[in-house]
């Protein structure tokens, strides 16, 4: 198994691109309603995705168990 | 749908990369000099390097019915050699009359040293002196901001046509600047470390598409050539057209590069509208 500084070395450039990829996201959406004029009938995926990243941000998960908590989170969304 | 990779080493990779690059439409691949992964010792190093990306790269490509032109240069890593960089340039321009050669690149910046800025300059002295096309590279990740607005700051103080100067691995954070500046932006796509195809295609449709480019990764080191076409297909995808596709993937690289009379591959129009 990895040490905690081999975990972060190993997985870091991955999860920065990772997390590049949900921004960019964001911002396509927030261009396209500029674009339309008009925000998604249904917004329920975005605030979940949003939610999901107030979960992420918190520095203490003690259970280490922030994917399993996504994935509850997530099947809330149809 | 006809593509060109604007920026391939080919030498870093095999003949099956070219093989499936032409049954994916690939016409033309460009190699700029780079980084080897490890310092070279000799300027005569340099000199056949050069040697294999003008003369025996070229017969690989055509092999696949691909065309193979290259750049010359010392990368910004090597630049802090400066007794090096001082003989590969001294030696470089017998390059310039290779029927391939398409100018200097890719010098530029890895950490924005004195030594790495002082080579920035000389090479670009030197292609302007010699009516040369300049690819610029800016650094990775972090210092990547930094050694862009350094690159402009260099190029500010030196009498260059912009329109001439390409700069690559432009990514949200620094395209603006370069394209407000006048000159070429590049945007490669890696599968982790620089701009990614869906990325790029947010660029494609935030900015003028007028003076960008799309490169795909091919090098030693994680990469995939195929990101290019990955773009494509999500520029396609968003409902964008074969024609506006046509004038990212094809066209722009044939307007910047056909500067260099040396380039032949003209602008295409496709009959579907």
């Amino acid at each position: 198994m990895l040490s905690a500084q081999e975990t972060l070395d190993t997985y870091y450039l991955e999860a920065r691109r990772d997390l590049l990829e949900i921004a960019a996201f964001l911002d396509r959406y927030d261009r396209a309603v500029e674009r339309d004029g008009a925000k998604a009938g249904d917004e329920s995926k975005r605030e979940s995705l949003l939610e999901a990243a107030k979960l992420l941000s918190q520095p203490d998960h003690p259970q280490a168990n922030r994917a399993e908590q996504l994935l509850v989170h997530f099947a809330k969304i149809a | 749908m006809q593509i060109i990779q604007p920026h391939y080493h080919a030498i870093a990779r095999t003949a099956q990369d070219y093989e499936r690059m032409a049954m994916s439409g690939v016409v033309a691949v460009c190699e700029p000099a780079f980084w080897a992964g490890y310092d070279r010792r000799y300027p005569e190093t340099f000199i056949d390097y050069f040697a294999q990306i003008s003369e025996f790269e070229p017969t690989r490509a055509a092999e696949f019915g691909i065309r193979h032109f290259c750049w010359v240069a010392v990368n910004p890593k090597e630049a802090e050699n400066k007794e090096l960089t001082d003989e590969v340039l001294r030696l470089m321009p017998e390059f310039f009359n290779k029927p391939n050669c398409l100018g200097v690149g890719e010098t530029g910046l890895h950490k924005s040293t004195p030594n790495e800025i002082e080579s920035l300059q000389a090479h670009v002295d030197m292609a302007m002196k010699h009516g040369q096309l300049v690819l610029i590279h800016t650094p990775h990740l972090a210092d990547k901001a930094h050694g862009t607005k350094t690159v402009l700051e260099v190029l500010a103080g030196m009498d260059v046509d912009p329109n001439r100067i390409w700069i690559d691995h432009v990514e949200e954070q620094t395209i603006e600047s370069v394209l407000d500046a006048g000159y070429w932006a590049g945007m490669t796509l890696y599968p982790v470390t620089k701009c990614s195809p869906r990325r790029a295609v947010d660029i494609l449709e935030k900015y003028p598409t007028e003076r960008l480019l799309v490169n795909s990764s091919a090098d030693w080191g994680p990469s995939d050539p195929f990101t290019l076409q990955e773009s494509i297909v999500e520029f396609r995808r968003r409902g964008h057209s074969l024609q506006e596709a046509i004038e990212i993937y094809h066209n722009n690289p044939c307007r910047f590069l056909g500067q260099n009379p040396k380039w032949d591959i003209k602008p295409i129009v496709c009959s579907e509208s």
